[in-house]
């Protein structure tokens, strides 16, 4: 039985409508990041939305988080965020989620158990390891989803963060979203290890390596991963390979690369896979998804419209947020 | 005022317990931790070793395994942890065995600790603490043996806390447990030992509220942690010359109680500050200028700071003495802003 059909039509449209909104919108954010609505960094998640998708589709929100690094506009989306909340934010408005205080690379929200956006490359592995901490220290039944760059996985605060999530057992599965480049260095031309699974082994967690194009066999793989790390606290490890179309961030042509390479992974494109297999199993017309696609675009659309009309943060904003008061 | 003269010796007819300075600060982690389960403490060798120091010691027999953490030898990494564990309502404390350690966590402290916050447009609080020994001891060359503070205080979305006698250390470490930001808590290894009155009855010191430890007219010290012993030693040998000073201690220095300074300056009109960190860009320097901006007006002269000398420091005992304030160097400081140069 197809993946598709294992998880039913609502299941496998829902994983399609959740990837094309993250096409649309950062294919949106492009724009206006052209039209210089957008500033400063901005790095487009087109590509690997079958990640995102995938993982963050197997979770509770309820009890479990996600926190990721600065190619954060998918995962924010796929939480469920309010995509004008997320368009307002890139504008640097004051309605954005973080009250244009964050910009491209700090979504948050609280309520959807989204921590981040973090700018330093590995900086949040350790801070997603004390999120899990906390679910095992208060005996909650929730589990982390601690997303990085393959560019992340060299740093000290990844290995730091394994052994102590291994030494404590927590309720943390590590995404390591492979797209093959730290910027524009090869990962291979850095990393002394090509299989980057295996780096768990020597924390004794196990790693398993997905493709990450193929939508369905992430969320198959993370149905079950998120289900046993809820039952029994453990760590996991995951590398998802996957590729990004677009550049590191927006001032990047992607020199470093073959536009043969490019057209091999466009061949491979997320959305277009599982498109075909919900096709093949009738849940899906053509008519259909373009009625679906139409109304993602004017959900983009609307974002855009409400960033636009959303007003500037006042100055005194400047002093707000440093503190949390008693 | 008696309770803090910087004395190691048993005063004649105390009232209050005499406790050491590592004492109180485990008085203070005890009841903050018997008070609110959300608190747990983790760091190198706090649970089963006791504490490098012994600060810790008794805390893992009395509370277990899960509130009193051994960790790895790895400060990014459980540093990390406790700002995680902050930010979805637990209240760590975080023990560096020293600050010159700190300096492998200090990504998980200006990155995140400081500012997810106001990244967040103020979604999340971050309570905890982050606390052990900071500044010079002896005969431990430079990587251990240097004050560090600057480079926390320089940071928006930390306070930084620095007491100098046992019952500040506990009034203001209870204070920064229950504190809802990433507190940064500056303690010494000289300092362990020292002993103090500490009452039996619970009591909280405000962060931000400067305190007079000795009264006087002539001029103004100004200093915090440490090197307030001195700078009451140096005080106690003025006034044997007739020279009456007042010494402020800071206790904190983010916040910072700018007022209680220019009070004290306003009414002495001269100004001595004390500090063993390095003076380029240092909380001296700048306590230094807010002062010649806002109390010019009351300074018949320059003000002073006695700091460490601009070097790593050196093991030699001699050398590494004359790196740091030393009394002789803020009695001179006194007298020159005095203009009672020998």
């Amino acid at each position: 039985m197809s993946l598709v059909k294992k998880y039913g039509k609502e299941t496998s449209l829902s994983l399609l409508q959740n990837m094309l909104l993250m096409r649309r919108f950062e294919e949106k954010a492009g724009q206006m990041y052209g039209l210089r609505k957008i500033g400063g960094f901005c790095h487009l998640y087109i590509g690997q939305e079958a990640v995102a998708a995938g993982t963050i589709g197997a979770l509770d929100l309820k009890s479990d988080y996600v926190i990721g690094a600065y190619r954060d506009h998918g995962h924010a989306l796929a939480v469920g965020m309010d995509p004008k909340e997320i368009m307002a934010e890139l504008y640097g408005k004051a309605s954005g989620c973080s009250k244009g205080k964050g910009g491209s690379m700090h979504m948050y929200s609280d309520e959807k158990h989204m921590l981040g956006g973090n700018g330093i490359v590995g900086s949040q592995i350790p801070v997603g390891t004390g999120v899990a901490w906390k679910i095992k220290y208060m005996e909650e039944k929730g589990v982390v989803l601690c997303y990085f760059g393959d560019g992340a996985i060299h740093q000290g605060a990844f290995h730091e963060s394994l052994n102590l999530a291994k030494i404590h057992d927590l309720p943390i599965i590590y995404i390591v979203e492979n797209n093959q480049y730290g910027m524009g260095t090869d990962f291979k031309r850095v990393s002394s290890v090509h299989d980057l699974a295996q780096m768990g082994y020597a924390y004794d967690i196990p790693g398993k390596q997905l493709n990450g194009m193929q939508v369905m066999e992430v969320y198959d793989e993370f149905v079950k991963a998120v289900k046993s790390v809820r039952e029994e606290p453990h760590p996991l490890f995951y590398e998802i390979k996957t590729y990004r179309y677009r550049g590191h961030s927006m001032s990047d042509p992607a020199k470093y690369r073959t536009p043969e390479e490019l057209e091999e992974y466009k061949q491979q494109d997320p959305i277009p896979i599982l498109l075909k297999q919900l096709q093949e199993e009738k849940f899906i017309t053509e008519k259909e998804y373009k009625k679906m696609d139409d109304e993602i675009k004017a959900i983009c659309d609307e974002s855009v419209d409400f960033a636009e009309k959303s007003p500037e943060p006042d100055l005194s904003a400047l002093y707000e947020d440093v503190f949390a008061e008693a | 005022m008696n309770r803090e003269k910087y004395t190691t010796e048993n005063k004649e007819e105390t009232k209050m317990p005499v406790i050491t300075f590592r004492e109180a600060l485990r008085q203070a982690m005890d009841e903050e931790m018997a008070r609110d389960d959300r608190v747990f403490l983790l760091g190198e060798e706090v649970a089963q070793y006791n504490g490098a120091y012994k600060v810790t010691q008794g805390l893992w027999e009395k509370y277990g395994d899960k509130r009193v953490v051994d960790t790895p030898i790895t400060e990014e990494g459980f540093t990390g942890l406790g700002v995680g564990a902050a930010m979805v309502g637990l209240r760590p404390i975080v023990e560096w065995m020293t600050f010159n350690f700190a300096l492998m966590a200090y990504d998980q402290v200006v990155s995140n600790a400081a500012k997810t916050r106001y990244m967040s447009g103020g979604q999340f609080k971050l309570p905890m603490v982050m606390r052990g020994p900071n500044g010079p001891a002896e005969y431990l060359a430079a990587q251990h043996s240097q004050a560090l503070q600057s480079i926390f205080a320089h940071i928006p979305g930390l306070k930084v806390v620095s007491p100098s006698t046992p019952y500040d250390a506990k009034g203001l470490l209870k204070t920064s447990i229950r504190d809802d930001n990433p507190v940064i808590f500056l303690e010494g290894e000289l300092m362990y030992a020292w002993k103090g009155e500490v009452p039996e009855e619970e009591y909280l010191i405000p962060l931000g509220k400067a305190d007079v430890k000795r009264e006087g007219s002539d001029l103004t010290i100004v200093s915090y942690g440490k090197p307030m012993r001195i700078s009451f030693e140096a005080a106690e040998k003025l006034a044997k010359e007739g020279i009456n000073a007042e010494v402020i201690d800071l206790r904190s220095i983010k916040p910072l109680d700018e007022e209680a300074v220019y009070a004290s300056v306003r009414k002495t009109h001269r100004c001595v500050i004390v500090e063993e960190s390095w003076p380029f860009a240092s909380v001296g320097s700048h306590l230094g200028w807010l002062i010649s901006k806002n109390a010019f007006d009351y300074l018949d002269a320059p003000v002073e700071m006695v700091a460490s000398e601009e070097v790593p420091m050196p093991y030699n005992h001699r050398l590494e003495l004359a790196v740091q304030p030393q009394v002789p160097k803020i009695v001179a400081a006194a007298k020159k802003v005095l203009y009672l140069d020998d």
